[in-house]
This record gives C-alpha cells, sequence and structure tokens, in this order.
C-alpha cells in the first residue's frame, strides 16, 4: 500500500450522522427538574441505608444499591472544588463564548458536587474553596440550565 | 482449563414501545434489581459485570461509565461489548467466559436499549460502509425481505408459510408477560398487514422495544449453591461472514450453520429437532423463522416450508420454538439476545411461568446481527 | 491457572490525517502482528475487536473491520473502550479454555471527527452534556482539583509534558516526537486552565494487534524470545458523575492494581518499566500514585525529581506516551505492545535495560472513571 497516494488521487468523503433523539428523564430527575423549574428549587436524595445525600439525586445510592425515596431542600450555596477557565471555542457544544467557567461546586447539605457554570466574577478571581449560591435562569424549561450559573457570595 | 458455569438468574423489564416513565439507567436498574432477586443475591455478590448496547440508538457514548448507577457497578469491574443485533449474546458471552476464565465466579451481563428515544432506522443505516453501501442498501427489512424471496423462488416457500410463524410467535407472547406486543394474532391477519417491503408484511416484522435485560452467570460451585436447577452452559459460538452486504451468500445462512453446527459438536447433539426441548430464536422477521430452519439443521435444505406448516415448532409441537413471543413480539435490540439466553435458562430453571414447556433438559438461544451474523448458545439441565 | 502470553504484535506508525481507510490500518496492523511471531491467519481461532461507533461515524463498526482482523468464519466478539480492555477479554476467552490463540485489534481514525463533539457524548444528556463539557474541560477540572489536593504546580505538570515529547523523539511510531522545554509547554496557548496545548495529547490515527496465546498454543507457534507473559490484570470503575468522585482521588484505579499486582504477585517495586495513561500531563503523576509507585500526592515532586524519566528509577512512558500519539481506543494496546517490545528487548533507542517486569495502563471514560492495569513479565 505504501506509497499509493503518489499514484492516485485520495478522496474523502464528509459525512455526518443525523438522528434525532428525546431522551426520557425518569422518575427521579422528571422529579429533580420539576421542582427545579416551577418552584425555583434545588432538592437532593438521601440513602436510607448509608445516608450519602445526591445531588443530582440518585435512582439508587451508587454505594449500597438501595432506593431513595427520601428527599431534602438544598439551601442553593456551595462550595468550589475544582473549576477551570475555558479559553477555546466549540460553537456547537459550548453554552458561552470563552473565557467562561467551568467548577464542580460541592453543595451544601449534598455530599456530592454539581458540575455548572460559575459566572458573575473575573475567570482570573475564581478560586478552590470559593463559596457560590446558584442562580436561577428567569426562563426556565426543565433542564440543568435553569439554575444560569453559580457565583460567588458577596 | 476454565470452569464450567451456569445462569442462576434472569431479570427483565416489562419491555413496551415507550418507556416514558423511565430513563435507560432506571430501566437498567429494574433489570438488574429483578435478575438479582431471581437468583437470590445482593450486589454484592456479583464480582463483574459487562454491559451492552447499540451507541446510536441512544447517543450515549461510554454506556458503561454512564449506567453506572443503575448497573451498581460502582467500585467494580465492568466493560462494555457491542455487536449490533446480537449484542445481547455477545453480552452474555462476554459475561460466561469472564466467569469461565476462573477470574471471578458471579457475573452479570446486562443489554438494554431505549428504541423509542431515536429514528432505529436511520440508526441502523449507518452500519453500511459509507462510500459504498450505505446509500443503496441499509437498514434492516430491505435485506431480510430479499433473501426470502430468493428462498421462495428456489424452493417454494410462500408468504403464508412466514405468516404462519408470524402467527405462532405472537400467539405465544400471550403467555409472556414481559412482551411488548401481545394480541391474538391469526395468519389472515398477517397477510392482511401492510406490505412494509416484499414480500415482508407489517406483522411479519419485529417492532422496536424499549427494555433491558440482565443475566446473572456463576461458576459451577458457586452456580450449585445459588440455583436448585442452574441452566448450564454447554455451548457459545459465533461466525461472522464478510464485511460487505454485497459479498454475502442470500440463499442460505452460512453464518448460522457453521455456528449451530459447531454449537451441537460442542454439546453432542447430533439430531438438533429432536434433542433439544426448546429454541429461543433470534428471527427479527417471520420470514426467517422460515428461511433460516434450514441452517439450524431443523430440517433439510428447502424443507422449511413443510416443518413450520406441520406445526412441529408450535407450543405442542415436537420443539416449541420461541414460547416468549420471540423477537417480532419484543425488539430492545441491544437486549433481544440476551433475552432469549435469559428465557431459554428460565425453560431449563423451570421458572418460564404459562409460557413453561415441560421437561426441559436443553435449550438452543440464538442471536443475529451485524453483517449477517450468528451467535448460539446452547444450554442444559446437566453439566457439560 | 493457565498462563497466556502475547506471542505477536503490530502496529501503524500514529499519524495525525492519515489517508487509509480503518479497514486498511486494521490489514496493516493484524498482518504485522502474525508475521512478528510468523504464524497464519489460520492459526487463530478467535478475534476480538476494540473499536467505537462514535469515533467511527458507523453503526456496528466492527462490522467493517470482520475481514482485514482475519475474523471471518471465526469466533469474533467487540470490546468498545480502551484496548487494555480488549487484551482482558482476549485473555478471559483463552482462559476459559474454549480458545487457544487470539488476535486482538484496536483501530482508531480520531482525525476524520471531532473529539470534543465525540466526547460530549459521554456525558449524561439528561443532566452535564447541555453544559458543553467535554475530555478536554473535564480534565482541566481534575487538573486543577489534583493541584488543590497535592500541591503540585503547572510548571511539574509541563514537565511530564517534556520528558514524553523526548522520549518519544526514539519512538519511530511516535506522533509528534519534540525537544521542547518546560518554557514551551508554560508559553504554549491555555486551553482549559490549568492546560495548555501542550499538556493535552493529539488526537491521531492507526491501529494496533496482538495475538495472544495459551501457553500450550504459544510453546509451539513461538520462540523463547517472542513470548511475554500476562501475568496479571485488574479493573475497576468509580462512580459516573464527576460530582460523585473526589477527582484527585484514585480509589478505583488502586482497587484495579491491587488485584492486578496479587494476581502476578508482584509488588509496584518489581516493576521496571510503565506504560501509564497520559493524554494529560497530570493525569501521568495522578496514576503512578494510584499504581503504588509513590504516596498520594508526590507524583508531581517524583516527576520534577526524575525518578520517571528514561534513565530515572522507574522509566515511565519510554515510548512517549499517549502525550505523543493518542489514538483513544488504540492508546491501552499501544501500551501493552510497548511493554512487550521493552520485555522483548526490542525496543530499540528506547529500550529499558534488563527489564524483566512492564505495567501497562489504560483508562475508559472521563478523568479516568475506569482504570484497567496489567502486569506482563518475560
Amino acid at each position: 500500500m505504501a506509497g499509493w497516494k503518489d499514484e492516485v488521487e485520495e478522496i474523502v468523503f464528509p459525512g455526518k450522522i443525523c438522528v434525532p433523539y428525546s431522551w426520557t428523564v425518569g422518575s427521579t430527575l422528571s422529579k429533580w427538574y420539576v421542582q427545579l423549574r416551577d418552584d425555583g428549587e434545588i432538592w437532593a436524595n438521601r440513602c436510607p441505608s448509608c445516608g450519602r445525600v445526591y445531588v443530582p439525586p440518585k435512582i439508587k445510592c451508587i454505594e449500597c444499591y438501595k432506593d431513595m425515596n427520601e428527599w431534602v431542600k438544598l439551601p442553593g450555596t456551595g462550595t468550589v472544588e475544582t473549576y477551570t477557565v475555558v479559553n477555546y471555542h466549540e460553537p456547537s457544544l459550548h453554552p458561552k463564548k470563552p473565557p467562561f467557567v467551568y467548577g464542580v461546586i460541592k453543595m451544601d447539605g449534598a455530599d456530592t458536587g454539581l458540575v455548572h457554570l460559575i459566572d458573575g466574577v473575573a475567570p482570573e478571581k475564581v478560586k478552590v474553596g470559593m463559596r457560590v449560591k446558584a442562580v436561577l435562569a428567569k426562563e426556565r424549561d426543565g433542564h440543568i440550565t435553569d439554575i444560569k450559573h453559580f457565583k460567588p457570595i458577596a | 482449563m476454565g470452569k464450567r458455569v451456569g445462569v442462576v438468574g434472569v431479570g427483565q423489564t416489562h419491555h413496551a414501545a415507550h418507556r416514558l416513565d423511565a430513563s435507560g439507567v432506571e430501566l437498567i436498574a429494574e433489570a438488574v434489581t429483578r435478575a438479582l432477586d431471581d437468583a437470590q443475591v445482593t450486589l454484592d455478590d456479583i464480582d463483574a459485570i459487562v454491559i451492552g448496547n447499540m451507541d446510536h440508538f441512544e447517543n450515549i457514548n461510554y454506556v458503561d461509565m454512564w449506567a453506572t448507577d443503575g448497573l451498581g457497578s460502582c467500585m467494580k469491574p465492568v466493560f462494555k461489548v457491542t455487536t449490533g443485533g446480537t449484542t445481547g449474546t455477545t453480552v452474555g458471552a462476554a459475561a460466561y467466559y469472564t466467569a469461565a476464565s476462573g477470574m471471578f465466579d458471579v457475573v452479570m451481563g446486562v443489554g438494554w436499549e431505549k428504541n423509542s428515544e431515536s429514528d432505529t432506522q436511520a440508526a441502523i443505516a449507518t452500519c453500511a460502509n459509507p462510500v459504498l453501501e450505505r446509500d443503496p442498501f441499509a437498514g434492516a427489512i430491505g435485506p431480510l425481505a430479499t433473501e426470502y424471496s430468493m428462498y421462495m423462488k428456489a424452493y417454494g416457500a410462500t408468504e403464508e408459510d412466514a405468516a404462519i410463524a408470524a402467527a405462532r410467535d405472537r400467539n405465544n407472547a400471550l403467555n409472556n408477560p414481559y412482551a411488548h406486543n401481545r394480541m391474538h394474532v391469526t395468519v389472515e391477519d398477517v397477510m392482511n398487514s401492510p406490505m412494509l417491503s416484499y414480500p415482508v408484511k407489517f406483522l411479519d416484522m419485529c417492532p422496536r422495544s424499549d427494555g433491558s435485560c440482565a443475566v446473572i452467570f456463576a461458576t459451577e460451585e458457586k452456580a450449585k449453591k445459588l440455583a436448585p436447577q442452574p441452566a448450564w452452559i454447554h455451548a457459545s459460538v459465533v461466525r461472522h461472514d464478510y464485511t460487505h452486504f454485497g459479498d454475502l451468500e442470500w440463499q442460505w445462512m452460512p453464518t448460522l450453520e457453521r455456528a449451530t453446527l459447531q454449537a451441537y459438536k460442542l454439546a453432542g447433539i447430533t439430531n438438533p429437532l429432536k434433542e433439544l426441548d426448546v429454541a429461543e430464536l433470534y428471527l427479527p422477521c417471520s420470514t426467517c423463522a422460515v428461511k433460516w430452519m434450514d441452517s439450524f439443521w431443523f430440517c433439510d435444505r428447502g424443507q422449511a416450508p413443510k416443518l413450520i406448516r406441520s406445526g412441529a415448532t408450535h407450543m405442542d409441537g415436537i420443539l416449541p420454538i420461541n414460547p416468549s413471543g420471540g423477537v417480532v413480539a419484543t425488539n430492545p435490540i441491544g437486549a433481544t439476545a440476551l433475552i432469549r439466553v435469559g428465557e431459554a435458562a428460565w425453560q431449563i430453571m423451570g421458572r418460564a411461568g404459562d409460557r413453561q414447556v415441560p421437561g426441559v433438559k436443553k435449550a438452543i438461544a440464538t442471536g443475529f446481527g451485524g453483517c449477517s451474523w450468528s451467535d448460539v448458545f446452547i444450554l442444559g439441565a446437566d453439566l457439560p | 491457572m493457565e498462563r497466556v502470553a502475547v506471542i505477536g504484535v503490530g502496529q501503524t506508525k500514529y499519524q495525525q490525517g492519515k489517508r487509509e481507510t480503518f479497514h486498511e490500518l486494521v490489514y496493516e496492523a493484524a498482518s504485522k502482528a502474525l508475521k512478528d511471531t510468523d504464524i497464519t491467519v489460520e492459526d487463530i481461532d478467535n478475534v476480538v475487536s476494540v473499536s467505537s461507533d462514535f469515533w467511527d461515524g458507523r453503526t456496528i463498526s466492527s462490522m467493517a473491520i470482520s475481514d482485514a482482523s482475519g475474523a471471518f468464519n471465526k469466533d469474533i466478539s467487540t470490546v468498545e473502550g480502551d484496548g487494555t480492555f480488549g487484551v482482558l477479554y482476549g485473555m478471559m476467552r483463552i482462559l476459559s479454555g474454549s480458545f487457544g490463540t487470539t488476535m486482538v485489534v484496536a483501530h482508531h481514525k480520531g482525525t476524520e471527527s471531532n473529539m470534543n463533539g465525540i466526547t460530549n457524548t459521554s456525558f449524561d444528556p439528561l443532566v452535564e452534556r447541555r453544559l458543553g463539557l467535554d475530555a478536554l474541560s473535564s480534565a482541566a477540572l481534575q487538573a486543577r482539583r489534583y493541584m488543590h489536593t497535592s500541591g503540585a504546580t503547572e510548571e511539574q505538570f509541563a514537565m511530564v509534558s517534556v520528558k514524553n515529547h523526548v522520549n518519544a523523539t526514539r519512538n519511530p511510531f511516535a506522533t509528534v516526537p519534540m525537544e521542547i522545554t518546560v518554557e514551551d509547554v508554560m508559553n504554549s496557548a491555555m486551553l482549559a486552565s490549568p492546560l495548555k496545548k501542550l499538556d493535552c495529547s493529539p488526537v491521531c490515527d492507526g491501529a494496533a494487534a496482538v495475538v495472544l496465546a495459551a501457553e500450550r498454543n504459544a510453546k509451539k507457534l513461538s520462540t523463547n524470545k517472542k513470548r511475554v507473559w500476562l501475568n496479571g490484570v485488574g479493573h475497576c470503575a468509580d462512580a459516573y458523575r464527576l460530582g460523585d468522585r473526589d477527582l484527585a482521588d484514585t480509589r478505583a484505579l488502586k482497587k484495579a492494581a491491587k488485584k492486578a499486582y496479587e494476581m502476578a504477585g508482584v509488588t509496584p517495586d518489581d516493576i521496571d518499566v510503565a506504560e501509564v495513561y497520559d493524554a494529560f500531563s497530570y493525569m501521568e503523576p495522578l496514576w503512578l500514585e494510584g499504581l503504588g509507585f509513590c504516596e498520594d500526592g508526590t507524583g508531581p515532586e517524583f516527576e520534577e525529581r526524575g525518578a520517571f524519566d528514561f534513565g530515572g528509577k522507574l522509566p515511565v512512558n519510554p515510548s512517549g506516551g499517549r502525550m505523543s500519539a493518542n489514538p483513544v481506543q488504540v492508546a491501552g494496546l499501544a501500551a501493552v505492545i510497548e511493554c512487550v517490545l521493552q520485555l522483548r528487548g526490542e525496543a530499540g533507542r528506547r529500550q529499558v535495560r534488563g527489564a524483566e517486569k512492564a505495567l501497562a495502563h489504560g483508562i475508559n471514560g472521563m478523568c479516568g472513571q475506569s482504570h484497567c492495569v496489567w502486569i506482563l513479565g518475560k
């Protein structure tokens, strides 16, 4: 095969797979999103066995595999566990133009973190350990972006 | 040498066209929970997990990672296998080998699909080579229609023969609470249903379903403790064919002939029609339920119409095929072939409820997919 | 338990924008693996392919390589994920007693697609996907967390990039061999802080294949010089959501490594050379901690002191690692192959002298959710 490119033209077909999807949200996350969309509240759920509190809520405790049925309302505040300032742009994916900040926010009242955007602060001022609170979107459609972003607690 | 392995538990969802009540992860959790209950074990007893589905049906990359919460795989060994329509038997085989290797004692295989979440035919069409065959020859119905019209011409099979098989499987599904399509169907109903692609009609063809299936395999020592009657694996065989659809032999089914021949040899079966007690076969279309009988060695080549017309494969026949209703009743693609293994195992374990065939000692379960690929399992009540 | 050996290896050169189809790349790698130990396709009784429908832009993409891998009329299966998991399944199929000789082949043509778009589909469409996360931005979150818990600096990460790019200058298969400096890395474009362009591996194209054989077959089909034994393996997955994990914690890797070491009957001290997943610079010291080569949080210091340099206490990624060639699904298989070449003494200018035991490592999922660890020995 070596050298074939000197003898024939290299042809490349452009292609794209376009399949529409509709993802079923299911019992646990539907409840979470309805609470977020309609009441503007962030809830978590607690494992009846080990007591771990998860946000986003779990269908089963990942450590115990027990059904989760106890819900707790979170205050919507938390601490930045880690963050990144994104400088590259992927227009088809990114919710905004760079630079912008992603963070993992350890939510008060929960044992897990929520991945989200951090805004309302200059990107270079974001720090691990920074206290932040959720800013809700005015128009909410029952998705993770119903939380607009997290911003520092003044 | 490896260990002997048996199935000790099976769980499946109630399959449906749209399971809007459950996310993909929740469907998986449903099947896993039921399999654990069936085997009377907890997740702590599961040493390793294998999962499979088809990527483009839900557009989830790394499903083995994404499914963690439902699968119960956090801090457990897990990997993903996928081979299109055969994915379910591929999962079953991978779980079987994982146990048989002696590296893990109790292994759970999980297949799932939420076909309602995408355009199944559009996703399947992308399996054909994009620079040769994707545009002219893709999707599932066309190739199956083509092969049966060739078989009709060669051996005098009829559209009615396929309709008999369609009615057989669809009526069997009435006995299966997990089946997706459960309706009484006559041969006339099938013949009068809309033509999809000559000679395949609407009621000849499988649906697309939402569902999941989990099967728990255990090594001999464990299996004997966990189940009064494990379904022992006597053979697991896969045969693949050429890469391009245009290269395939269409008048008969070479991969199935080769795979079953090898599987029968491993299981010591010389007359499959007589020695097998029940068959759960991946027949995506009732035309296959006629044409492929030759390749299962259930009859001489070209004699399938006679076999089907005789009633030998009905519930009261010599070899009941698809007591569960098979694939024309239920088809969550990544789970479909694993359901065949699970149903065959339940038949041996005596747990098949209203669809139980009495006294099953040997069962066959198969998968079909890809570029005319065949997977075959032989399960038995006695140790192999 | 019966022993399983690697008796043949083959790989293409890893490059960006290769013009051969992935089907042709698989032919090349599989043919080289057969030729490597002078056997034919008739000696192979089953095949495990490693592929990804997402990267290939094709449903059931393993369908396209079934003839190229020599699978016609053979028992074949397909693992989706890293090549190390393909080797795992290949070995278990042999240990089951059903097979004697397995061809494991992986391919990747990442440059035909869009890395960010493909890896975004690893995120849950119900939660994080809409935020636009991908492999790079999530790795950046892990890198920052690791800096916070270990005190690691960006310069220390840059040193890993320098080490592996320079190591790659001795590897004819690598994509981006480069004599670069820490300043070059630090001055390269900041993509997602703290990760800069030269902290990140290039997604590239290529294929690799190994032939595995049960002991009875290995002794018939290969010479002593070509045989390398698969002494131990372990795999384990952590939680899915990034927020469910402490991203600087390596508990799943520790569990996988423990199993691999125990099965092989060795300790980290016995390892002479390691090929560790380093698609992003910070990952190498993090995973080296999880693999037990240093205490938690000390990886970056050890890197800085040169412990993992080519002439160091434990040469890590003498091939240049994934940092200099990242054919995604193939990555871990390339790591296994490098270990085989090192143990055979066929690693040319990058040969670690007298290597008796080697470790290969691959990951699945974002931020190393799942790990597969191999111990290989002469």
